[in-house]
């Protein structure tokens, strides 16, 4: 298909969205099908189909993820002339309560003569006729509602979100219908590979796997590069636990990666493309196989890309669970089949890359902001933001706070109102004691920095890491060094055992961290413990070893007195 | 051995085979399907025996000991079947927090079992994951397949009891008959 049918297939699915007086939305991404979100869905559409309405009077729509997962599932109704409303917590039992209140009744089932009671078959019109009553009470349904003006909303800035939560991620219609592939049409046909990359260099947008490097830097190395055989490689290997920000954009926008790799292949001059993802997200990656073969079947994927005359085609990798693959040489070695361990850099992936071939490795988020930039431009991207961090960060809300879940805030916001208006705070009587950001890779940040802007630099002074966006905030019941010793094990599992300093470092860590916990541990131990985290940190190999010390380093240096209190005293010897 | 050539069907006539023969023969028997047969293999299995993995050495030409060495990799390779049902209890930072390790203690104490292990009746293993990202439902636990949020060490060793009464029950009409 050329670009013109393109639009007006987005035309024609945005015109059919349009006959419709309301669309009820429902999450069915990961954390809210955990939730229950599927029967939540399908009572939906028995109760739509119950209601005896006109066609054209609702449809149901399976949607991505909303943001609140803490309160999930979670359902928005959307009608015409009206504000969208949405609903926490709904269960089989609740839908039936919204689809009553929102949707117009046939005559049939208005009729108060007929029976009403005995009935739970939600197929049954009596039984819906009691979902009816119940919700024109109102009572049940009113404490479901989120309000609109929540700051866990108007908060949030979205642009790698844009359609996650507004679309169904299975077609490709309803991405084009939003506006999707505009940017790959405007770089194919009116920008050189040149002008993307410079394109992208101006917007300032960075690294958002953890890394920060310049995206625009990157792409022009390997541009420059003189080869047969380019690639371009999307790490969707999201091995940090506590953070699901790629999956959900993989499993809610699968198109918008797609774009922003065929972007990335023709301003680098790359042929073939390779998707890694990990091999626990299985709805991801069905949703990505199916935006695939939708976009191939479009000409958007193959011979000839929406008509012009680039070529490029793009296949998936499953991972097999290692966190070292999320380090670039760890994944490339993967994607050929091998032991996913990290080599010795230089010689960059930019040179020499998957099969000795100059190789552009970007992350999934990272990606997802290139169709943004493409159609707003590089200044309204390099507009929001820091100095020198522009763009969002999506984060992955997680631990002890009200509101939990997935979010997308302009760089340079306080973590402050992040915990405390996006989060709304820590639950409890407890009081909030630190926010981890990063990971196993990254450190705890202590409440007196709290008002600390959001942005690369900012996080790696504070002794942590903006990472790939996971932000843990746990409360005074933790013990850190009982913290850090999780995140040891955790690295101490994952090293893959090439370099030594963190096959054996990290295990010495732990050993210390033990002997301190058991209370054995003596002053002089956690001076070792200082030296060894930065030995380990200097010597290793890869990004895994450089930074499995960090939890242990940042609560040594805000939490060191939690420590010192569990060592043997003097007079214990 | 070269094994460019179509193979030949496993000798076991195992149709389980075939799904592993048709992910070899799409990828042209290329070494770097390694890593993709292997997966199949996995959930097609449950688990990769020593047969299965010399099986898929010779098909796609790599030694045995890449294969075995890829294979004990990564996580997700298993090498003895689990049991019948199983329970995983999510221990990813958000789950940790609230209390994962409490939820896999009592419930290994409770059923006389190791975590990643299995009981001896082979009705039973216990694994832990790293992270399931239902971080907003912390913590979580699956029970063959069925995910639960917010849960407390109590309410999932009553989930699994249940479980393990059923599966028990089943047992005994079926011995019974």
């Amino acid at each position: 298909m050329n670009y013109g049918e393109l639009l007006a297939l987005g035309q024609q699915e945005a015109e059919r969205q349009e006959r419709f007086e309301r669309r009820v939305f429902c999450c069915t991404s990961t954390a809210c099908l955990s939730a229950g979100a599927g029967l939540t869905h399908t009572s939906i559409e028995q109760a739509v189909a119950a209601s005896g309405c006109e066609e054209h009077d609702a449809e149901v729509v399976k949607t991505g993820c909303m943001g609140l997962c803490s309160r999930g599932p979670l359902v928005r109704v959307e009608q015409k002339g009206q504000d969208p409303v949405m609903y926490a917590d709904v269960d089989a039992e609740l839908a039936q309560q919204i689809v009553a209140r929102h949707v117009p009744f046939a005559e049939k089932v208005r009729d108060p003569d007929a029976d009403e009671e005995g009935s739970t078959d939600p197929h049954d019109i009596p039984h819906y006729r009691a979902s009816l009553r119940k919700a024109k009470s109102g009572k049940g349904l009113e404490r479901h509602i989120l309000p609109a003006d929540m700051p866990f909303f108007t908060k949030q800035k979205r642009l790698v979100l844009t359609e996650v939560g507004q679309i169904d991620p299975e077609k490709i219609e309803a991405y084009l219908a939003h506006g999707g592939y505009r940017g790959l049409h405007r770089a194919l046909t009116e920008m050189t590979p040149e002008q993307v990359c410079q394109q992208v260099l101006d917007s300032g947008l960075r690294g958002r796997g953890g890394g920060g490097f310049p995206t625009g830097l990157k792409w022009n190395l390997v541009r420059k590069q003189q080869a047969e055989q380019k690639y371009v490689i999307v790490n969707g290997d999201e091995g940090d636990p506590g953070a699901y920000m790629d999956r959900t954009v993989m499993e809610d926008d699968p198109h918008r990666v797609l774009e922003g790799m065929i972007i990335c292949a023709h301003a680098v001059g790359a042929r073939y493309g390779y998707l890694y993802v990990r091999g626990e997200y299985p709805i991801a990656i069905d949703r990505l196989r199916r935006a695939i073969r939708a976009a191939r079947r479009r000409g958007i994927l193959g011979k000839s890309v929406m008509g012009t005359d680039f070529a490029f085609d793009c296949n998936l990798r499953i991972g097999a669970g290692a966190f070292v693959c999320g380090e670039e040489t760890a994944l490339i070695h993967s994607i050929e089949g091998k032991r996913g361990m990290p080599r010795m850099r230089p010689p960059y992936p930019s040179e020499s890359g998957l099969w000795d071939a100059p190789t552009v490795l970007n992350n999934v988020e990272t990606i997802a902001n290139i169709p943004s930039i493409m159609t707003h431009g590089a200044e309204y991207f390099a507009s929001i933001g820091t100095e020198k961090s522009k763009g969002t960060k999506v984060f992955a809300l997680a631990g002890q706070l009200r509101n939990t879940g997935l979010i997308e805030v302009p760089m340079g916001i306080s973590l402050q109102e992040i915990v405390e208006d996006i989060g709304e705070g820590v639950p409890g009587t407890a009081a909030f004691k630190a926010a981890q950001t990063g990971g196993p890779s990254g450190g705890c940040i202590p409440s007196e920095f709290l008002d600390t802007p959001v942005d690369y630099e900012n996080l790696t002074r504070l002794g942590s890491i903006m990472g790939s966006g996971g932000l843990v905030v746990i409360d005074d019941d933790t013990s850190m060094p009982e913290f850090a010793r999780f995140f040891i094990d955790f690295s101490v599992d994952e090293s893959c055992g090439k370099c030594l300093p963190c096959r054996v470092g990290t295990v010495q860590i732990r050993n210390l961290l033990d002997k301190i916990i058991a209370g054995n541990a003596v002053p002089e131990d956690l001076d070792k413990l200082d030296a060894l985290c930065q030995l380990v940190k200097t010597t290793s190999l890869c990004g895994l070893g450089q930074s499995a010390p960090n939890p242990v380093i940042s609560t040594l240096t805000y939490f060191r007195h939690e420590y010192e209190a569990l060592l043997l005293s003097v007079s214990d010897n | 051995m070269t094994s460019k050539s179509k193979p030949s069907e496993h000798p076991s006539g195992d149709e389980r085979y075939k799904s592993i023969d048709r992910t070899m023969k799409r990828a042209g028997y290329q070494k770097d399907a390694l890593l993709e047969v292997l997966n199949v293999a996995q959930e097609t299995f449950g688990f990769l025996s020593e047969d299965l993995m010399v099986y898929i050495s010779r098909h796609v030409n790599v030694p045995l000991s890449q294969t075995y060495g890829v294979a004990t990799f990564y996580h997700m390779f298993t090498f003895e079947p689990l049991g019948e049902n199983n329970c995983i209890i999510c221990t990813g930072t958000a789950c940790h927090v609230k209390g994962a390790n409490k939820i896999a203690g009592l419930v290994a104490e409770s059923f006389d079992v190791e975590e990643g292990g299995t009981t001896s009746d082979r009705l039973f293993s216990l694994t832990t994951a790293r992270c399931l990202g239902s971080c907003g439902l912390a913590p979580v636990i699956v029970i063959n397949g069925t995910v639960s949020g917010k849960e407390t060490p109590d309410s999932t060793v009553r989930r699994v009891a249940d479980m393990l009464n059923g599966a028990r029950s089943e047992l005994a009409v079926v011995e019974a008959t």
